[in-house]
């Protein structure tokens, strides 16, 4: 990947990143933790690979998004509003009962989101019913989605896990957001369900690891995703929870808590400091 | 297509039916390994390329349902009464009745009257369940022919609708000339000194029950309420002012069905005495459908009583 691509890719995850911040902030409640950690891959997957179009969000050949890990709306109304599919300035209004962006997302009144979520397992399941008609249809249309790595908790991930491996779903591509943390705490001590590779390889999945802040291998993984037929695959995103506000990483406590106004302009500056890292981009 | 008296199991009808309006490319038809019990084989056979096996994993399937329907397809997802309704709440809840998708729910096995595989296989919570989530419509077809009709009326209605079959061959009540709207009940026979409303198989012993008043000096109207939501309130309030008592029947807890739902227009538009037929807040047990019927009071005797006690009310 050349520098100026990577860069741009950079600033737009900082930016998203930054409006993920100002959502909870505004709404003094929200996660920012788990939006924080895949908010790299989100990015990535709108800026240079997905098939949308903020004029045309409905088309039937567009590609899909999911986001199974619903409570990540911030960084979903963040994408969304960094590609022109929702204004950038609605983003204060998450949360509040005048607007459409929801504590959770809602497919019905919010441009650009493809499935309802919020309750945990589910939108993989919805995600596997959009590449079997995709299937069925005979669409070249991609279907991504992003699980929580303590959703994976949920038996019906493991319904889907087989559900996608049986019907030979290579249309979809799944993102696993690993930053080992989970309301209660360590995912490993609150009900492991590491090993995830060994687990979707075992349920006939390609399984793919990665480091999920590094682009290049975000862009590798989708490439080989595209490549692999008659499987889905999952892709393992080694993530920070929490990444690049310096007080949330790695703290399970930020999984769900709004920032304070002095947390805000720490958490901002933080990320004005990614930005200004970020050689040539601005 | 049914003969009038011929009996047979709604579940037929509805197998039956998704193959004959199956004809439309849109529908697809999920089942969780039950195709033989709820009929869905039946699809299957006419239109393999459009059936697609879940296995015995109810809650994934409501959600592909989910999925498939964002996509422009028509899913029929298909699976006891007890494990679609029951399972599945909370995937049907969220991802179907929320997003007002367009999925319908095939619930066969539904009552008491699966009969030999006892409680756990009895669903009598499911319109319950399925009335309190916004969006949903509940279709609860009293025979073969409303079965067929139910299907149809299903396909043309955008949003989702829960549709409950039974195991059990029940007499066909409608001839080819039945008319079925969504929302519309249906009186099959009037009467002025009591209304028994019924749903489902307990509309053939409504009508039972009518022939025993007759012959005791009672005049009973009987209506077949197939929706229970939205429900048919005009069809309820002029039936309590005509005739000023009301008897509910069905196959279902009276607590939450379609008791309940007939109580609350009551309640609100037009107090009148009223009672409701259905198993009393109680889990069932294996037994022959007809012996469970009379153990449970879900029979025209029982019907009958409730009836000329509503009158003694007025």
């Amino acid at each position: 990947m050349n520098t100026e691509k990577l860069n741009a890719l950079k600033l737009s995850a900082a930016n998203v990143r930054k409006m993920i911040l100002e959502g909870v902030h505004s709404a003094k409640s929200g996660h920012p933790g788990g939006s924080l950690s895949a908010a790299d891959i989100l990015t990535y997957l709108y800026k240079e690979e997905m098939n949308v179009d903020p004029k045309n969000p409905k088309n039937p050949d567009r590609d899909r998004f999911v986001m199974s890990k619903g409570h990540a709306s911030p960084l979903v109304y963040a994408v969304l509003a960094e590609f022109g599919f929702i204004p950038k300035e609605d983003i204060k209004t998450f949360r509040k009962a005048d607007s459409y962006l929801q504590g959770h997302p809602d497919m019905k009144g919010t441009n650009g989101v493809d499935m309802s979520t919020g309750s945990l397992g589910q939108g993989i399941s919805a995600a596997c019913g959009m590449a079997l008609a995709g299937k069925y249809d005979k669409k070249d249309y991609r279907v991504y989605a992003i699980l929580g790595d303590g959703e994976c908790e949920e038996g019906q991930v493991w319904e889907a896990a087989m559900f996608a491996a049986h019907y030979k779903l290579d249309n979809l591509c799944a993102f696993l957001d690993f930053n080992g943390l989970q309301i209660d705490g360590d995912i490993t001590e609150v009900m492991n369900p590491t090993p995830f590779d060994k687990k979707f390889e075992a349920f006939g999945w390609n399984v793919i690891v990665i480091d999920g802040h590094n682009f290049e291998e975000i862009e590798n993984a989708v490439n080989t995703a595209k490549a692999t037929k008659g499987k889905p695959t999952m892709v393992i995103a080694n993530t920070t929870k929490g990444k690049d506000v310096s007080f949330m990483e790695n703290d399970a406590n930020w999984h769900g808590a709004a920032p304070n106004d002095e947390q805000f302009e720490k958490g901002m500056a933080d990320i004005e400091e990614v930005i200004k890292s970020i050689g040539g981009a601005c | 297509m049914y003969a009038i008296g011929e009996k047979k199991a709604t579940r037929e009808a509805y197998g039956a039916a998704l193959a004959e309006f199956g004809a439309d490319e849109r529908v697809v038809v999920l089942d969780a390994d039950l195709s033989p019990a709820t009929k869905t084989g039946t699809f299957k056979k006419a239109f393999p390329e459009r059936f697609f096996n879940c296995g015995i994993a109810e809650g994934n399937m409501m959600s592909v349902a989910a999925g498939l329907s964002t996509c422009g397809k028509i899913p029929f997802a298909s699976s006891f009464a007890m494990f679609a309704a029951g399972r599945a709440f909370e995937q049907i809840r969220n991802a179907i009745g929320y997003p007002k998708l367009n999925v319908k729910i095939g619930a066969t096995h539904a009552g008491i009257s699966v009969g030999e595989d006892g409680a756990t296989h009895q669903c009598l919570e499911d319109i319950g369940l399925m009335r309190t989530i916004p969006n949903m419509v509940i279709l609860n077809p009293a025979d073969c022919q409303e079965a067929r009709l139910a299907v149809k009326a299903a396909i043309d209605h955008q949003g989702p609708v829960y549709l409950r079959f039974g195991r059990l061959a029940v007499p066909t009540i409608f001839g080819e000339d039945y008319k079925f709207e969504i929302g519309k009940g249906v009186q099959l026979a009037d009467g002025k000194d009591v209304t028994i409303i019924a749903t489902g198989l307990m509309v053939a012993h409504a009508l039972e029950a009518k022939t025993i008043l007759e012959e005791q000096g009672i005049s009973a109207r009987i209506i077949n309420m197939h929706t229970i939501k939205p429900i048919d309130r005009d069809i309820i309030i002029k039936a309590a002012k005509e005739t000023g008592a009301i008897v509910t029947a069905e196959e279902h807890n009276i607590i939450g069905g379609l008791g309940s739902a007939v109580a609350e227009v009551l309640c609100e538009e037009c107090p009148v005495p009223m009672l409701r037929v259905g198993t009393l807040d109680t889990f069932g047990r294996s037994g022959a459908p007809a012996k469970l019927f009379e153990i449970y009071g879900l029979d025209a005797k029982t019907i009958v009583e409730k009836a000329k006690e509503a009158i003694a009310k007025k």
